[in-house]
């Protein structure tokens, strides 16, 4: 039991290490993949949009296997699996959230845009100072749940068979010949959300001084 | 001495002709009213001397500068600083939800003007004050009135000390009861004799604090004169049947 336990420990580290890298890289990639998108450069915006339908559009678990198997069998060279998973995870939760973001930018009403103009704020300064800070506001709810999301799909990892706490769990089992280390890793993943959930939860109290 | 001179202005959005050669200008110290029915081109005329629309054709100076000359712009960076001379206090006040009061009227004193954050607060304590809203500081605009968010726009504007304040409708997004206190502070800033143009349907407001008024319509100037006599005893048959709307709903608004 102890020993099962202390395995799903060290499986749930790297479904942690995925979800944090994934977030590290995809919260800040997705801003420019919504300007992009917004942009008013027909190749730049059009080439974001397909890049936006085909991770939103093709299951996760495809392109983890293309990510990995395709440098492969395109250029015979392979990626260390656990960057193969970074990739994939970056390239599709970064979609996402450009999708969110850009929902949330929109959602400034000109007004906000007019007045920081006649008073002489600069462009940058428009965007960091009056309308990032409502748009983080606005993007809290959405994001939270992609968030949850990614914590549950890190289990997809294992398709390139990267160790992660669901294919521990699932190792447990067969060896046990019990279906109980499966449970016990929903018990791990619910317990992730829950402190995700607390995390959001404060994060929207923090941010209701205003409406 | 002229602090807004405009010539010929001409906007189009597509083919639609919004304004139609607008020719005129205002004077240090003056208060003008621009009335008109809707559709008539008077906010439109105010965004494009404030930069919010590019013009078609024409020209604005502003305090002896150019800001556009013949429809071609100033350079961008001289263009900022002109624009820096004109401030717009808007119909649906536009305060920033995310800052409060205080920092609404300093952060573009501070960012824009490089002002010392002493220094802005200073001013705005001091506007703040002049507006009576010296207990609302620390409070955050969805904590306010729509009079008491429409005053602390008016002090956002003043905090960087522009040679012309221009009003779009100031009073339009209010009911009847907060309307006259916005009222009330445009008279007290117009006997301090701050420029002040005014786009208003407050017609005997209009009469009561304008020097100068001017009726547009269909993207020209109707009529201009002295406020008593454009909405007084006006010449044109036009100005006549718009403003006869108006009669016996005279109010008084001094407070």
């Amino acid at each position: 039991m102890t020993k099962m336990l202390a395995a799903m420990f060290q499986g749930t580290l790297v479904s942690l290490e995925i979800f944090l890298l994934t977030l590290v890289f995809a919260l800040p990639l997705a801003l420019p993949a919504a300007f992009a998108r917004m942009s008013r450069n027909r190749l730049a915006s059009g080439l974001t949009n397909g890049y936006l339908l085909v991770m939103r559009g093709t299951p996760l678990i495809l392109q983890l296997i293309f990510v990995y198997f395709a440098p492969f069998y395109l250029l015979g060279i392979s990626f260390n699996r656990f960057v193969a998973v970074i990739v994939a995870y970056v390239l599709n939760y970064a979609a996402y959230f450009a999708e969110i973001y850009r929902g949330g930018i929109e959602s400034i009403p000109a007004g906000q845009y007019e007045a920081a103009k006649v008073l002489g704020f600069t462009r940058a300064q428009t965007f960091f100072r009056i309308v990032l800070p409502q748009v983080v506001k606005r993007i809290i709810p959405a994001s939270g749940n992609e968030v949850i999301t990614l914590v549950k799909d890190t289990a997809l990892a294992q398709t390139i068979g990267v160790a992660e706490l669901f294919r521990t769990a699932q190792n447990a089992s067969a060896r046990q010949f019990s279906t109980m280390p499966i449970f016990v890793a929903g018990v791990f993943y619910f317990v992730m959300n829950w402190v995700v959930s607390l995390v959001f939860a404060r994060i929207e109290k923090k941010l209701s001084y205003y409406r | 001495m002229e602090v807004i001179r405009v010539e010929n202005l001409e906007k189009t959005f597509g083919t639609l002709e919004v304004l139609r050669g607008i020719s005129f200008s205002v004077h240090q110290g003056e208060v003008l009213a621009v009335i008109g029915p809707s559709g008539s081109g008077k906010s439109t005329l105010l965004r494009c001397i404030t930069h919010l629309e590019t013009v078609s054709g024409g020209t604005v100076s502003i305090g002896g500068e150019y800001m556009v000359q013949n429809g071609v712009y100033a350079p961008a960076s001289v263009l900022r600083s002109i624009c820096l001379n004109v401030g717009l206090v808007f119909q649906n006040f536009n305060l920033f939800p995310h800052f409060s009061v205080l920092r609404n009227i300093t952060e573009a004193q501070i960012h824009v003007l490089r002002r010392s954050k002493k220094d802005a607060e200073r001013r705005a304590h001091d506007l703040l004050a002049k507006m009576g809203l010296s207990d609302k500081e620390s409070a955050y605009p969805f904590e306010l009135s729509g009079g008491q968010q429409q005053r602390v726009s008016i002090a956002r504007a003043l905090a960087l000390d522009p040679e012309v304040l221009f009003f779009d409708e100031p009073t339009s997004a209010l009911d009847p009861e907060l309307t006259g206190e916005i009222l009330k502070v445009i008279r007290d800033l117009a006997r301090e004799n701050m420029t002040m143009v005014i786009v208003t349907h407050e017609m005997f407001f209009a009469r009561d604090v304008a020097d100068r008024v001017i009726f547009m319509d269909n993207g020209v100037i109707v009529e201009e004169g002295p406020a008593s006599l454009v909405i007084g005893n006006p010449e044109s048959d036009r100005t006549k049947s718009f403003l006869a709307r108006f009669t016996g709903q005279d109010q008084d608004y001094s407070v």
